[in-house]
């Protein structure tokens, strides 16, 4: 009996015994189970991360791709039934279907050039003084917080801002030199965009001539030049590139603005005889004439306006994008 | 003599230094003058047009005095929103992703993607918008507005995601891969909070500069005269209702943009303030 028992007991307690580690193995699979499901879903959530960040990147690629596609799909009909005809074509009349972009193409060209005459000097002082003269101090903050405010104000206030206050000055000026006193027109839309894009050369402007090695310039001082002498021929030298880059954005911008433009400019399809005659942009006759345009050929000729606007602005802008990267690099 | 020539010769040097610092500096501040001028007429024209009614209204018709601009205010609130709920998500990835990944092909083709995005001009981006959700649906609609905007913010969000991330010490990242931690949960625990004040200062930025957009919502929010809350239906948006009323041959519209031109303004300054004092705060290099 005892022994039975003892027997018993014993296989009672190896039973036990078995039980128990059967337990134990089974809890210890249990966490390395876990574990092991707890990497896998790691290593999953990684993965979908790392492929979510691809998929992002991709976004903007297909977006850009569509923005162009888009333009180039809708302005097919134009392109097949005007050709090269478009570009020189001198008048516009969507009544009778002539669509020529001459007057938009020379209305974008003057106003842009002129905003860009008009604001270099400013520019470049506003870099040159950032720059060089004054690189700290409140007085070089002010000017600094002032150009980023001048950056930030919107367009279309510009835009009302030139329409009530600017266009009766530049009417004013034009009745004292005797010419057709419209106010409005191609020299009040430079105007404004000068202002506009003042920001954009003077900020980088003011990057650049930072970056100029100190050695240099003192080595210009130690020979006797003196402040004057250093800015024109060791900081501009150095930083011709970079400035010419500023001078592209600056140009990039004016091209494609819009509103403030569209305000001020007059509005007409002739071919401007002055800079002080009434004209129109590319970027202004979409603006007026897209929800206007009942046929698909207006439509497309206006999307085509769009279409060179848009490799126009972004070539400038990738040429200046280029030189400012090789600039830094080196 | 000669040593009395080299004097005048020097003096000669340093009095045009002098005249010319003279003048760089005359000119570079001659450029506040209108930037001041202009903001001074806003709020001397506006201040006396916002009251209560002002901002609680809808316009009224031509010849009655009175009426506000709470459409455009509802309007620029709820596409600006949407939009920002489009693009920040996309942009902050996007720039995390070329932070992360700084060479490669992908890389290379995204980065010049969002520089080309950076040049397209608004307006043709509204183009392009309306060929996407307006013409297929056959109505103008706020949330083709949203896309527009979310599209112009896009580069913003993405340059300065990757500028603030590029600057955090690689010893960082190390040290969270170190403890075994997941790819993931470094970006998203460790760089990702690093950067926080830069990505942030990045959407108030790009807030700013859509907030003030007129050309892409001409042909997608389009302009409503009425309260409208459906992302479905044209909207009115501040920058277009002052683009309609400045146009306007009414002294009463004059006055309506004027009040609307003092609120945008304000915004935008008040965007770009709080930009500012988080870039400096946080001293981020943007």
């Amino acid at each position: 009996m005892n022994n039975e028992l003892t027997a018993d007991q014993l296989i009672d307690g190896n039973n036990h015994a078995t039980k128990d580690s059967l337990v134990h193995t089974k809890s210890e699979q249990g966490v390395k189970s876990k574990k092991m499901k707890g990497s896998y879903g790691q290593i999953r959530a990684e993965n979908f991360f790392k492929r979510s960040l691809i998929v992002v990147a991709l976004i903007v690629l297909v977006l850009v791709i569509g923005i162009m596609l888009t333009l180039v799909l809708e302005s097919i009909p134009s392109m097949r039934s005007l050709g090269l005809k478009y570009i020189w074509g001198k008048t516009w009349d969507p009544v009778n279907d002539v669509y020529g972009a001459y007057p938009f193409l020379l209305g974008t060209l003057l106003t842009s050039f002129i905003a860009l005459i008009i604001s270099i000097p400013f520019s470049f002082a506003i870099a040159i003084y950032l720059g060089e003269y004054q690189p700290q101090g409140w007085l070089s903050n002010f000017l600094k917080n002032t150009i980023d405010l001048i950056a930030a104000v919107p367009s279309v206030i510009y835009g009302f801002w030139g329409l009530i206050v600017l266009v009766p000055l530049v009417r004013d000026m034009e009745m004292k030199f005797g010419i057709l006193p419209y106010g409005i027109g191609i020299f009040t839309s430079s105007l404004i965009l000068a202002i506009m894009i003042i920001p954009y050369a003077a900020s980088l402007g003011r990057e650049m001539i930072r970056m100029v090695p100190s050695t240099l310039k003192e080595g210009a001082y130690s020979l006797g030049a003196t402040r004057y002498e250093v800015i024109r021929s060791v900081v501009l030298p150095y930083t011709k590139s970079g400035l010419f880059a500023g001078i592209l954005l600056s140009l990039g911008r004016a091209l494609g603005e819009t509103m403030a433009v569209t305000m001020v400019i007059g509005n007409t399809s002739m071919i401007p005889t002055s800079i002080f005659s009434p004209g129109n942009t590319m970027a202004s006759v979409i603006a007026n004439e897209f929800t206007e345009a009942d046929h698909t050929l207006y439509l497309s000729a206006l999307i085509e306006l769009g279409l060179m606007l848009f490799v126009v602005t972004v070539v400038i802008n990738i040429i200046g994008k280029r030189i400012i990267k090789k600039f830094t690099n080196e | 003599m000669s040593s009395n020539i080299e004097k005048v010769k020097i003096k000669y040097r340093i009095g045009k230094s002098k005249t010319v610092q003279a003048i760089i500096v005359f000119i570079a501040f001659i450029t506040t003058v209108p930037l001041i001028f202009i903001i001074g007429y806003i709020f001397k024209e506006g201040i006396t047009k916002v009251n209560w009614n002002f901002i609680s209204k809808i316009p009224a018709p031509v010849g009655e005095s009175g009426g506000g601009i709470v459409n455009a205010l509802v309007g620029s609130l709820m596409i600006v929103i949407t939009a920002s709920i489009i693009a920040i998500p996309i942009g902050i990835f996007c720039g995390i992703y070329l932070s992360e990944n700084r060479t490669g092909r992908l890389s290379y083709w995204s980065r010049l993607a969002v520089d080309v995005l950076q040049g397209i001009p608004s307006i043709v981006i509204g183009i392009v918008v309306y060929f996407w959700l307006v013409k297929p649906f056959g109505t103008f609609s706020s949330i083709s507005g949203s896309v527009a905007l979310a599209i112009m913010m896009l580069p913003i969000l993405v340059r300065s995601t990757e500028e603030t991330l590029k600057l955090i010490p690689f010893s960082l990242k190390e040290a969270g891969l170190a403890l075994g931690m997941p790819y993931h949960k470094v970006i998203l625990k460790i760089i990702v909070p690093c950067g926080i004040s830069g990505i942030l200062s990045g959407v108030t930025l790009s807030v700013a500069r859509v907030i003030g957009e007129t050309a892409p919502l001409l042909f997608t929010a389009f302009g409503n005269p009425y309260i409208n809350t459906n992302m479905a239906k044209p909207m009115e948006t501040l920058p277009h209702l002052i683009f309609n009323y400045a146009t306007s041959p009414y002294d009463e519209w004059h006055d309506i943009a004027w009040g609307a031109a003092l609120i945008l303004l304000i915004t935008v300054l008040a965007l770009n303030i709080i930009t500012k004092i988080t870039t400096r705060k946080w001293k981020v290099q943007l």
